[in-house]
């Protein structure tokens, strides 16, 4: 289909023949996928026994959405897009053509004139206008304010992309305050822990997994259950020997790249899917052993009440301690503290394991992981010892999946093993792929989006009016998530950052292609 | 010539895959300071010699025995393969190119110097804490790899990847590569496959300022005989696994043997070629 | 002894079933070397369709013949979960074909959340139960064997034999053979290779919708989180028995229902699933490509 869109020669009576007959087969295929499951619902009636409910109607937007959007496609949009493409070679718009055409200045003049007005005046406007519309409001000033950041970050483009790491750093120190000033303590809870924590987590997650699968280039799909090690080593060890946080942080990371070793040891003579499947296996054997040891993990009910962390021990944020934070200082009570110096130990914990990252990279071992991903053999004919290099890279990524898991259990204070299923390894995995393997920018990037996007989807409370009242958005989170990776994988499949950093230079550091990296064996 | 001290003996080396011998009990030496050649058609199992000697395969019967320079003996059939190059100091390289295509080529050359490295970063934790021991070694490393950049004639592109470079390139950064591992027995499997004749002199050029500056002995399989007998010290032919003739180029290259080996005649043929070779060279060299 | 051979039986029941979904896995593996994630929650999306088309056939004629209804769910479910397979590989899979080994994994990773979510929204979350079809059971020897379970064998018996002879004695089968050995080479020779991978991937998601009405006709419920446990499953038995083989997918199925069912019988119920992934473990430790697989030759 896509071989004829080139000729130009055909003629728009052709096109749109074609464009039409396309659009009544996507009509017809998507008929076939969504009669069973979208035209009928299975429901329980008052007897609970299964019945049909009928729903032409949605099945007839589905299949009516297929036919429109394909004929569309067909009939404008691709040669809409190649006609684009002639121009921008000519034109030599080309790298940011789309980009480009995208953000006027005078569509930055509007958008920044809505925004000032629907920020200052937004509160009487809301009041004005009817109750259905008022989120309509809020919906075009969150357009018009994201509209300005974005138009920004495109003109400072070059001086972002030069200086990333530091102005990333930077906003993530000030969001916390940031958010407060906004929202006030209780308003910036959300921000702070649901955006801000939960990312930080997964970042820290995928950058530990990266050092196994990005570097060392071993596909482990259970990477879950050195998370789950240590969350239960931090929740297990804090009850029943009530060692603080910040012993039990280091002993978790320990014992998570211990169970590393052990599990990698007999495992790492595998190769490809098989180290998958039994990594996967471990991860399962894990969660269960979690399920079913009930006399120290109570099962499925899970450990709670475990000890909340303490700034080094100085002040605590119990409250029935005398040095808690909020009374030592005169504050008012609030949880927000709380979760902001969470933030800032999450931040600090995946400052650390970036760092140290960075520099096992330019360290023997860590091009010997590289090397490995590339070449098994070459690296065995250099004398490079590959079972223990494996075992290290195993050990080293299960530790930093111990830090965060330690990490989880003192932010939630509650530990099950419903968190340490497959579709956490899964996810953590999709991220550091999406982000690009071995880029530890890419992978941070590939987090926020995904993991910062679907959170956002709690909060879109628009779509309550487009869909109804009873219209969940976040029963479509993780349908979406799945879209995404999908739709983000076809698009872009060597990730967000395709190329790798070179770890040492003789005249100048040149960025090596994707096309030449290779994904590893193992 | 030189003293005949040998640095690799193979004895009675045989190896069976399933029903196939491959190898069968071959037995020959090489000697320190030279480019011994194995030379033989196709599928003579020249390289199932050098899987065995690399400890890539554990051969089914036979000694390989590799003597270094300080007089310290290693039986390399009883090690495994990344020992017979971190201990043994036999390096090699590989038939179809093996490089890390997605490193640089000076990455390429750092692995290659990696147990050197480890050991001076301490096994990682000095070299993380910053230890300056670590960044000595690393800063000498680097000078380690610039030396072979210079002798390859890769400088210009050490900072490309090397899945980048042309191919004749490539077999050169393999060479360096493997000298980097600073061996004292250098195994290469068809070094000069694939080059066009001014890469295949290069490489000439190359291999003896190996030998001649760093004393490394080298094993060559190779089927170009511009370069086998341009080259080489010393040459063993194989065929069927076993060997047919060992001796000097001269000497090999009359060998009525290995002429109906390569031109690929019945055994019970080999007399008339015999015959034939005496008839159009008088007093010829058997 | 009885209760022996009765777990047997029960086992090999269990076992029927996910060697026709592990078919589904080392056929898609075989010819495109793509770990097919999303293959489980195929299998629960045609057990949905033969729950939706046993509902409707109710509904529509009271009552009619169970042999028919069967028949026609599974004939349905076949048809449906073949056509979302087909499509499934022409949008997710195809543009990512001969890039990067995990962008294909990815996807499928992401369609498996995709699918199974997407059942849970247009069918709700909750159980669905459906009464018993098939009650009869027979006592033979002091074995109780359900008419349910002989279904079952006589089923994946047929199944399997149609497809063995599909793979080794027609043009499409031998197709398929030539794409698995070297893609471009069959490209080259006149083999439309899209085409047979797709025809793969329908028959996969066929074998997996049948284990998919057999499953709910078993157990006689289902829910949207079904694909994941019987998927895994079945991907371990693929693996157990050498991903890429036709008679390994089977055994290895038939392993793992008999390592589960005579674990629960003589052990605890709570550690079957610890003790099938181990025995996974220590198989593939000692014998790296499966019981069937063909060793994997280090080139060198």
């Amino acid at each position: 289909m896509a071989k004829t869109t080139s000729k130009t020669a055909v003629s728009d009576d052709n096109l749109m023949a074609r464009a039409l007959r396309e659009g009544f087969y996507a009509a017809l295929v998507a008929l076939g996928l969504f009669i069973l499951f979208v035209g009928l619902k299975t429901d329980q009636n008052i007897l609970n026994e299964l019945i049909l409910v009928q729903r032409w109607g949605l099945l007839a937007v589905f299949v009516a959405i297929a036919a429109v959007g394909r004929f569309l496609t067909v009939a404008y949009i691709r040669p809409f897009l190649a006609r684009q493409k002639v121009t921008d070679v000519v034109t030599g718009l080309l790298p940011d053509s789309v980009a480009t055409r995208f953000f006027r200045m005078p569509a930055l003049i509007v958008a920044a004139v809505i925004a000032v007005i629907l920020m200052f005046a937004g509160e009487t406007i809301g009041a004005a206008v009817p109750a259905a519309l008022a989120p309509w409001v809020t919906m075009i000033r969150a357009f018009a304010i994201i509209y300005v950041l974005a138009f920004g970050f495109f003109y400072f483009r070059a001086y972002i992309s030069a200086h990333f790491n530091m102005l990333a750093l930077i906003a993530l120190l000030i969001y916390p305050p940031l958010m407060v000033y906004l929202f006030g303590f209780q308003g910036s809870l959300k921000y702070v822990d649901n955006f801000g924590i939960q990312i930080l987590i997964y970042v820290m997650l995928a950058w530990g997994l990266n050092i196994v699968v990005g570097l060392a280039g071993l596909l482990d799909l259970g990477y879950v259950a050195f998370y789950a090690v240590g969350a239960y080593s931090y929740a297990l060890l804090s009850s029943y020997f009530g060692l603080s946080f910040w012993i039990l942080l280091p002993m978790a990371g320990i014992l998570a790249g211990f169970w590393g070793i052990i599990l990698g040891f007999p495992v790492l003579r595998l190769k490809g899917d098989y180290l998958a499947i039994v990594t996967l296996a471990f991860g399962e054997i894990i969660r269960l052993v979690l399920i079913n040891w009930t006399a120290v993990t109570k099962g499925t009910f899970g450990i709670s009440g475990i000890a909340k962390a303490s700034v080094f021990g100085i002040w605590s944020f119990d409250l029935a301690a005398p040095n808690n934070f909020a009374k030592v200082f005169e504050l008012p009570m609030s949880s927000a503290y709380y979760k902001i110096f969470l933030f800032y130990l999450a931040l600090a914990l995946c400052m650390l394991t970036a760092l140290v990252t960075v520099r096992l990279r330019r360290m023997p071992i860590g091009r010997a992981w590289e090397a490995l991903r590339e070449d098994e053999i070459a690296c065995r004919s250099l004398g490079i010892n590959t079972v223990t290099t494996k075992l290290t890279a195993f050990a080293t990524g299960a530790m930093f999946g111990g830090f965060a898991g330690s990490f989880f259990a003192v932010r939630q204070g509650f530990v099950s093993p419903e968190s340490f299923v497959f579709l956490e390894s899964a996810i953590i995995l999709a991220i550091v792929v999406l982000g690009g393997m071995g880029s530890l920018v890419g992978i941070a990037v590939a987090a926020t989006v995904m993991i910062g996007g679907t959170e956002l989807l709690r909060e879109m409370t628009i779509l309550k009016q487009v869909f109804g009242p009873e219209f969940t958005p976040e029963l479509y989170r993780m349908l979406i998530f799945g879209l995404a990776m999908i739709v983000v994988m076809v698009w872009k499949p060597r990730g967000f950052v395709g190329s790798r950093e070179p770890t040492a230079f003789l005249r100048e550091r040149k960025s090596v292609s994707g096309s030449f990296t290779k994904e590893g064996h193992g | 010539m030189m003293t005949k001290d040998p640095i690799l003996k193979v004895e009675h080396l045989s190896m069976r895959f399933g029903g196939l011998m491959a190898i069968n009990d071959l037995s020959f030496e090489a000697y320190r300071g030279n480019i011994t050649a194995l030379i033989g058609p196709n599928g003579a199992g020249k390289t199932t010699v050098f899987n065995c000697i690399t400890g890539f395969y554990k051969p089914t019967m036979g000694m390989i025995t590799m003597r270094q320079k300080a007089g310290k003996e290693f039986l390399l059939e009883r090690m495994s393969d990344f020992e017979v190059t971190r201990d043994a100091k036999v390096a090699r390289t590989f038939q179809n190119i093996r490089l890390f295509s997605g490193l640089t080529v000076l990455e390429n050359l750092l692995v290659a110097q990696h147990n050197k490295l480890m050991l001076a970063s301490g096994y990682t934790i000095l070299g993380l804490l910053g230890f300056p021991a670590y960044k000595k070694a690393a800063a000498e490393s680097i000078e380690q790899a610039k030396y072979w950049l210079d002798k390859a004639s890769l400088t210009d592109r050490a900072d490309d990847p090397a899945g980048d470079l042309p191919y004749g390139a490539q077999r050169r950064l393999e060479i360096a590569r493997a000298m980097c591992t600073a061996p004292e027995f250098l195994c290469l499997d068809e070094p000069a496959a694939g080059l066009n004749p001014r890469e295949s002199l290069a490489l000439n050029e190359l291999l003896r300022s190996i030998r001649s500056d760093t004393g490394t002995s080298i094993l060559l399989i190779e089927h170009d005989m511009s370069v086998v007998m341009e080259i080489s010290d010393h040459v063993v032919v194989l065929e069927y696994g076993q060997k047919i003739s060992d001796g000097n180029p001269e000497h090999v290259k009359n060998d009525p043997k290995v002429i109906a080996a390569y031109l690929g005649v019945e055994d019970d043929e080999v007399d008339e070629v015999i015959e034939e070779i005496e008839h159009i060279a008088p007093g010829g060299t058997l | 002894m009885e209760y022996f051979v009765q777990q047997v039986v029960n086992g090999l029941t269990l076992g029927s079933i996910y060697g026709l979904i592990a078919i589904g896995y080392t056929m898609v593996y075989g010819i495109i070397g793509m770990v097919n994630f999303a293959h489980g929650d195929i299998f629960m999306l045609g057990g949905f369709a033969a729950l939706i088309v046993y509902l409707l056939l109710v509904s529509l004629f009271g009552g009619i013949p169970i042999a028919l209804a069967l028949l026609i769910m599974i004939l349905v479910a076949m048809v449906m979960t073949g056509l979302w397979n087909w499509v499934i590989e022409k949008m997710a899979y195809r543009p990512l074909r001969g890039s990067f080994r995990l962008a294909p994994l990815i996807t499928a990773i992401g369609m498996s959340i995709a699918l199974s979510n997407f059942i849970q929204v247009t069918q709700g979350p909750r159980n669905k139960p459906i009464p018993s079809m098939v009650s009869t059971v027979y006592e033979v020897f002091g074995i109780s064997i359900s008419l349910k379970q002989i279904i079952i064998f006589v089923v994946t018996a047929v199944l399997l034999t149609i497809f063995w002879y599909i793979v080794n004695h027609t043009p499409l089968g031998r197709a398929q053979r030539a794409t698995e050995q070297d893609r471009k080479m069959a490209a080259l020779l006149g083999i439309d290779v899209d085409k047979t991978i797709s025809i793969t991937f329908v028959m996969g998601a066929a074998l997996a919708a049948v284990a998919g009405t057999m499953y709910l006709m078993y157990y006689g419920v289902i829910v949207f989180t079904d694909g994941f446990t019987p998927g895994v499953k079945a991907f371990t038995a693929a693996v157990l028995g050498g991903i890429g083989s036709l008679p390994g997918a089977v055994l290895g199925g038939l392993m793992i229902g008999l390592i589960e069912s005579l674990w629960s019988a003589y052990f605890t119920i709570d550690y079957k699933d610890v003790a099938t992934f181990s025995i996974l473990a220590i198989v593939l430790i000692f014998k790296p490509s499966g019981i069937l697989g063909r060793p994997e030759v280090e080139k060198v």
